[in-house]
């Protein structure tokens, strides 16, 4: 009898590789700023946020140091918004890093959280965090994305090495199945990250009542937006505990932003109109004021400082005198107007979404 | 772009259903506002968390929306149980529990068929 075949799957490549010219910023912010929202189908954002008085949005207190020590990881996650990946070379180098551990002395935030890429693939990612714990910040989050724990036997040990230190390990988990989770990351990220998830409990990481934080975060694994985080939260506990006897503390689901990669898979699905369409359909006006870029300050592998990571991979750098890690100056970057774009739909459709979860 | 919309327009014309339909659903209240509005507040209720849970309930609408044949529900649920992270499988049994019953419905009336069939004969 005659068998369909399912098609292997193509390996994801960075935009970057495969030289889209949605590596472009700029491109993509003119796809962004066009069509639906050029043509007055949509509203756009700041139409949206003007009619309940936040244009131009501005910062509360700074509460978050978010670093990216890079955009080299070892997968490549179809839905990448930095669009990251093994052959990335941009990597944070000791001088900018010892610029940042001057502001972490001094900063206000209580917060210090550091993502990539996978910064453990940042060579000088060890001294780095060994460093910022010294300056006692409250809450030290590393993103792991779980997999690089169980990619080389040079990372086999960070389990203990977060423990060392401290450290509040959020980690991404598209799905609690197998299926999902692989097929936007990739095939074997599933096994690897459950292997991962045992080895930090093991070490006491994620058991209820535990110092050591162990986070998921939980992103829509295609062109739909992240239901009840509550819910989702119960339903990954349930499953992981009674498939893998895993515990972790919350999940933060985060809504996928329209860019880089997961802007590419929208337009190639024709999933486009219909994810902008949603969005803005999901706008909620209470989530506006907690916005992450009202509390947090990105800064990338270059030492430039940006709203946050995703204004960061559109170019978009802080509209203030302060503009780099050197001129760091936290009162002179508090007093500034937050750039948006059609993106920031992204974080307040439904509950709100940022890197700490849902924000309303 | 305003020749594709255009030729959107003039397929949209030449069909019974278009997918687009879905987003203007909540103007059916613009033509009679009292109704639209119950019927929208007694279905976002139906759909909160009760005695059955919301992920239940979405599921029973998957089924139902398939039983009923409106593309425009199958849509809806089919990311509905995305957003919500139930699985393909779930999904399916869902489909096909629904169309058991329907089948069931038919077949049953087999029954009928054959009490008509005896009644008539010798």
């Amino acid at each position: 009898m005659h068998q369909l075949k399912k098609a292997k799957k193509p390996k994801t490549k960075t935009l970057h590789a495969r030289k889209d010219e949605l590596a472009s910023a700029n491109r993509q912010l003119e796809i962004l700023n066009g069509g639906l929202f050029a043509e007055g189908e949509l509203p756009s954002f700041k139409d949206k946020i003007s009619e309940i008085g936040h244009f131009p949005l501005r910062p509360n207190r700074l509460e978050i140091l978010q670093i990216n020590v890079g955009y080299m990881c070892n997968i490549t996650c179809e839905h990448c918004h930095v669009d990251a990946g093994p052959g990335r070379k941009e990597i944070m180098t000791t001088e900018t890093m010892e610029m940042c551990l001057e502001v972490i002395r001094n900063t206000g935030a209580h917060t210090l959280d550091l993502t990539g890429g996978a910064p453990e693939m940042n060579p000088h990612f060890r001294w780095f965090v060994e460093e910022a714990a010294k300056a006692g910040i409250k809450d030290f989050i590393v993103r792991s994305n779980l997999s690089i724990i169980m990619a080389h036997p040079k990372f086999r040990d960070l389990p203990d090495f977060f423990k060392e230190h401290n450290v509040h390990v959020v980690s991404s988990l598209p799905h609690y199945t197998r299926g999902k989770t692989d097929k936007q990351r990739g095939d074997g990220v599933f096994d690897a990250s459950i292997q991962a998830l045992l080895e930090l409990n093991e070490r006491g990481y994620g058991k209820p009542g535990s110092d050591l934080r162990l986070d998921l975060v939980y992103n829509p694994s295609g062109a739909f937006l992240p239901g009840d985080q509550a819910a989702l939260e119960s339903d990954f506990k349930n499953a992981l505990l009674e498939d893998f006897g895993i515990l972790f503390h919350s999940l933060f689901a985060i809504t996928n932003l329209p860019i880089s990669r997961f802007l590419d898979y929208l337009i190639a699905s024709d999933n486009y109109d219909d994810y902008m369409y949603a969005l803005v359909d999901a706008y909620n006006p209470g989530a506006v004021a907690n916005v992450m870029c009202t509390n947090t300050i990105s800064i990338s592998w270059d030492g430039w400082l940006y709203d946050c990571d995703f204004n960061q991979m559109l170019g978009l750098k802080v509209a203030s005198k302060v503009k780099h890690i050197k001129d760091y100056n936290e009162d002179i970057l508090n007093d500034r107007n937050i750039i948006i774009s059609q993106h920031c739909y992204g974080c307040t459709a439904g509950a709100g979404s940022s890197c700490q979860g849902t924000v309303a | 772009m305003r020749i594709q919309n255009l030729f959107k327009q003039n397929a949209m014309a030449n069909s019974y259903y278009d997918p687009a339909d879905l987003r203007k659903f909540g103007k059916i209240t613009e033509w009679s506002e009292e109704l639209g509005t119950k019927f929208f507040d007694y279905y976002g209720k139906v759909f909160e968390e009760g005695a059955l849970s919301a992920r239940e309930k979405s599921l029973i609408a998957l089924a139902v929306s398939h039983v009923v044949k409106c593309p425009y529900c199958i849509d809806a649920y089919t990311k509905d149980g995305l957003q919500r992270g139930i699985t393909k499988e779930e999904m399916m049994e869902a489909v096909h529990a629904g169309a058991a019953i329907e089948s069931g419905a038919t077949l049953v009336h087999g029954v009928q068929m054959m009490n008509k069939y005896n009644k008539l004969s010798m």
